[in-house]
């Protein structure tokens, strides 16, 4: 499930492991308490999940059994097509995606562009304006959602893309100029230098030499993006007001509201497979999300 | 002349070449600040003294929206209700979290397991996170009441009751604690192993260690995410929009769903934005009184 080697967290752990040989007695129980207590946690923290699956592959009436049924019997596959031809999610997959992927052409070349400029070159001014960065980030969302919301209406961008796209174009996100400010200053300085003396311009350093030394950081980026982008919801119902611009975040949130009685068994198969692109992305890429929190520099 | 202009404008100098450049790589989020930071901040600062329905043209009306602040009861309530949401769930959060990550932390069989399975709830979607939780709560059929039932409790109406709506958000917003604590979890990674032998050496047991070397050395994280609590969870919208809809009885009526109201239900522009100001400043003012009278019990190295 893991690859142990390739993720910073692990890769100490690893390290330590010659230590168990030769555990005290102490120190052994105080070990198996910790993984009873682990273990219990972790069952409590999985249940909502099996909940979850369990309900979505079920019959309607068995949904409502008591005692319940753990394992579902029969097993209703049956159940994730009607719950996503229920209403036309694939036109809402689509809405996503297309915003996803804008977000990510956004976010990794505005975001890569502006923290270049941070954490490369001395100009006066420069140390003002990453302050501003650092200031954005403290804004709350909700304290600009009114007078934005005015601004795009104005621009009559309601009930298009454009406001929950373009602006990723100005700058990528406080956080994520952040992040790849810190990244690029670990990247040494004689690479840049021997390119300029070669003729480079700052722009070919930026993008012959940086970015693809950069490619972990900037994964870590699209991960968050992807994410941000999939899981988001409060834009989309700010914005989106024609049912065939929902993104599935709100197509789920609707869900409910378009049957007559809540179908549980279907609203479960449509909230899992929303669940289960996000559990996929995680997968994949794991020891990206420890990165990314070392590399902010959270740690102190 | 216009090629005269030019020239001057194309710096002679390296630092004012430099200067130029810099400028450019930056720019994007310069726009982006002008555009969306600047202009919203003042278009709200005038939108505070405008009554404005979006439908026709604004009214100037002073300072009457700040004055229907202290007269209107559901923004008390909602204050009341965010206060309260604040006060139990950041500081148990934390606290559970960070036992949490200590506990990953020990080199015990599986570690990688658990750390996904704990981190797995908080990368969950909101709105099915929401649908989910709807159904763990259900009085009758759900999780929740289920196992209570099989224990012999009687069902609590979760999301019917007042009382019982807001322990069951805080009860919801722990299953996603995973975030704060591979946030910690890095943190101790990062304290290097030499201090706990040194304290070994001076006969210090587990308590000693965890109260005199890693207590301290996390602080400066523990801080951040004290930080990071306090102003998302003046912040939670989505659990209340979708699972209780501030319901029962405005039992769950958080600050922000309040505002959302206002400016998108009742269409109440000018009261939504003086409301977001009010919101700006209890964050401020809190995040400062944090950082008064907590960030000074902060530990940093560098500061020896």
């Amino acid at each position: 499930m893991v690859t142990p080697s390739k993720s910073l967290v692990m890769r100490r752990s690893l390290a330590a492991m010659p230590a168990l040989r030769g555990l005290t007695r102490g120190e052994w129980w105080w070990r198996a308490f910790v993984w009873v207590v682990l273990l219990v946690g972790a069952f409590i923290m999985a249940l909502p999940f099996f909940w979850l699956v369990s309900s979505s592959l079920k019959l309607e009436q068995r949904v409502f059994q008591f005692p319940p049924q753990w394992i579902p019997d029969p097993v209703r596959f049956e159940n994730y097509i009607e719950a996503l031809t229920y209403k036309p999610f694939h036109l809402y997959v689509k809405n996503t995606l297309i915003i996803v992927i804008l977000n990510e052409i956004a976010v990794l070349w505005s975001a890569s562009f502006c923290a270049y400029g941070f954490a490369r070159i001395q100009f006066p001014g420069r140390d003002f304006w990453f302050g501003v960065v650092l200031a954005t980030m403290m804004v709350p969302y909700f304290v600009l959602m009114v007078p934005t919301f005015v601004i795009f209406s104005r621009l009559q961008w309601i009930d298009t893309f454009l406001p929950l796209t373009v602006p990723a174009f100005f700058g990528g996100g406080a956080f994520n100029i952040f992040l790849l400010r810190q990244f690029f200053r670990t990247i040494p300085a004689e690479l840049a230098d021997a390119a300029r003396i070669d003729g480079c311009s700052e722009f070919g350093i930026y993008a012959r030499i940086m970015l693809p030394l950069a490619k972990p950081a900037l994964t870590t980026v699209a991960i968050f993006t992807f994410l941000g982008g999939w899981n988001d919801f409060i834009g989309p119902l700010l914005y989106l007001n024609s049912p065939e611009k929902f993104t599935v975040s709100i197509g789920l949130a609707t869900f409910r509201s378009a049957m007559y009685t809540p179908r549980w068994n279907l609203m479960m198969a449509a909230s899992a497979a929303m669940v289960l692109p996000v559990i996929l992305v995680f997968f994949l890429a794991q020891r990206y999300f420890v990165q990314g929190i070392v590399m902010s520099g959270l740690k102190g | 002349m216009a090629i005269r202009w030019f020239d001057r404008l194309q710096p002679r100098t390296l630092a004012g070449k430099r200067t130029l450049v810099g400028y450019v790589f930056i720019s994007p989020f310069i726009l982006g600040f002008l555009l969306w930071f600047l202009v919203p901040a003042s278009t709200a600062v005038w939108l505070t003294f405008t009554d404005w329905n979006m439908i026709n043209p604004p009214k100037f009306i002073g300072l009457d929206n700040i004055r229907e602040l202290f007269r209107d009861k559901l923004f008390l309530q909602a204050l009341k209700v965010t206060t309260n949401y604040t006060i139990i769930s950041v500081p148990l959060g934390l606290v559970m979290s960070f036992l949490l990550a200590l506990l990953m932390n020990t080199k015990v069989r599986g570690i990688s397991f658990f750390r996904t399975v704990y981190y797995l709830p908080s990368i969950v979607p909101a709105v099915a996170n929401a649908v989910l939780w709807v159904w763990i709560l259900n009085t009758e059929f759900g999780l929740l009441n289920v196992l209570l039932r099989s224990i012999g409790l009687p069902k609590i109406r979760w999301l019917q009751e007042p009382e019982w709506a807001m322990p069951a958000l805080i009860l919801m917003s722990l299953w996603g604690l995973g975030g704060s604590m591979v946030v910690y979890l890095a943190g101790l990674q990062g304290i290097p192993e030499v201090y706990y032998e040194a304290a070994e050496i001076d006969g210090a047991g587990r308590w000693d260690k965890l109260v005199h070397v890693t207590i301290p050395l996390m602080s400066p994280v523990i801080f951040f995410n004290l930080v990071m609590g306090v102003i998302g969870s003046f912040q939670v919208f989505t659990a209340g929009y979708l699972v209780t809809n501030g319901g029962p009885q405005n039992a769950t009526l958080f600050y922000v769903l309040y505002l959302y109201r206002n400016g998108f239900q009742y269409l109440k522009m000018g009261y939504a934005a003086t409301l977001a100001w009010v919101l700006f400043f209890i964050i401020l003012a809190l995040t400062l009184l944090i950082f008064k009278y907590i960030g000074s019990m902060v530990y940093y190295e560098e500061a020896r």
